[in-house]
């Protein structure tokens, strides 16, 4: 259920961002965290929960595809 | 694993270590001596009973939409799951994110938008940030009906209880919470909590880290999580939990009750409350069903007499079944 997926940034206004995870643009609430387009996010429940680095973010990424969890 | 010590036992409390440590085959690496023990880190399983019958028959009322995430639809209350509410006529949505609500309540105005707001610090600031919009909005017709915990006092339950010589700590919880809160639990009851991301290697390195610990007798505190967890935590999303919501005693299923372990809508918003924290404090687990054990590790999933047998993924008897991130769903998806 705590399961959370890193995205970019591609777009932010006031709380509302639009974030890329590989290809498929979401609307996630950025009013958690403070982010800007370009910053990597995590996003749980629709929610970015911290802002992280594009290599940090890589990393998560291939784990959750390893082990099926996206 | 090549420990040789005194048999020891390592609790994690997240359903995605759990699932994570199952993919990757990290039982099979570990010393006999080693023993994991999957603990109440799934939301949907020590959810009680009495909140699922309250959802439902809000769902029956004619005037409400109650809207849940998937992993909660089969989740057993005394009379029923949520599936079983919706087969009955009543209304049912499942939502991917809690937003969701606003846009829904906004079109169907005389309707209650009730969300099933069950989850842990990781989940929490999504629903306060929904009130927020609500609020912004002028949307009045949505409630929560709040099962919310915090983590850290079951970990200083099952600790009080002896239930594990070491933690291995959520990822995603800490994200929120941040590193530094597990000091005092490290220093309270004289065990590691080692906070881990979701890789086999990274829970390996985790479960080496605490078994050296426990074997010197150190009461660390590791975040081996750093990508993602800071030891100060998000303390934006702290203080907007903190904005809407209150501590307050909650029941957990299979535990008990446990104070200030749990999140209701502070007085001022109780126009969105749409109960939930008031539910009575009682064990409804059906007949046969030993999920409070499991969760405790007083057994393992396979020693609980349902286990496969009446209880199953397709028909699950105990809330340990139902969800994905559940310790027996995981264990009977592995068999």
């Amino acid at each position: 259920m705590c399961v959370a997926l890193p995205g970019r940034v591609i777009s932010i206004s006031g709380n509302h961002a639009k974030v890329d995870f590989g290809g498929n643009v979401v609307d996630v609430h950025a009013g958690a965290v403070t982010a800007a387009p370009g910053d990597y996010v995590l996003v749980h429940a629709g929610c970015a929960i911290e802002v992280m680095s594009r290599e940090s973010a890589e990393e998560i990424l291939s784990v959750f595809s390893e082990l099926d969890l996206a | 694993m090549g420990y040789d010590g005194p048999p020891l036992s390592i609790m994690e409390v997240c359903g995605t270590h759990t699932a994570a440590i199952f993919k990757t085959g990290v039982r099979s690496l570990l010393s006999p001596k080693i023993r994991l023990i999957s603990g109440p880190g799934c939301p949907v399983c020590v959810t009680p009973a009495a909140y699922i019958d309250r959802c439902a028959a809000l769902a029956k009322t004619g005037r409400h939409a109650v809207m849940s995430f998937g992993d909660m639809l089969k989740a057993p209350g005394a009379r029923g799951s949520l599936s079983d509410a919706r087969a009955e006529g009543g209304r049912v949505e499942m939502m991917y994110a809690p937003f969701e609500a606003l846009e829904r309540a906004k079109r169907e105005p005389d309707t209650i938008f009730a969300l099933a707001a069950v989850g842990f610090e990781t989940t929490i600031p999504a629903y306060a940030l929904v009130l927020e919009e609500a609020l912004a909005r002028g949307i009045e017709n949505i409630r929560l009906v709040t099962a919310l915990k915090s983590v850290l006092p079951a970990l200083a339950w099952v600790s009080e209880r002896g239930g594990a010589d070491g933690f291995l700590c959520p990822g995603h919880v800490s994200v929120i919470t941040g590193a530094g809160v597990y000091a005092r639990l490290a220093e309270l009851y004289d065990r590691p909590f080692v906070i881990a991301g979701f890789e086999g290697e990274h829970i390996l390195a985790a479960i080496f880290e605490i078994v050296r610990a426990v074997s010197e007798k150190r009461a660390v505190v590791r975040n081996l999580y750093p990508s993602a967890v800071r030891e100060e935590g998000n303390a934006k999303a702290r203080a907007l939990i903190a904005k809407y919501f209150e501590p307050c005693a909650a029941f957990w299923r299979g535990l008990g009750a446990i104070s200030d372990s749990g999140f209701r809508l502070r007085r001022e918003y109780a126009r969105f409350d749409g109960g939930g924290s008031d539910v009575p404090d009682e064990d409804v687990l059906p007949e046969g069903c030993r999920c409070g054990d499991v969760i405790t590790g007083r057994i393992d999933p396979n020693e609980c007499p349902a286990f496969g047998a009446a209880c199953r993924p397709e028909h699950p008897v105990g809330p340990c079944m139902v969800s994905a991130e559940g310790v027996c769903g995981i264990w009977h998806s592995h068999m």
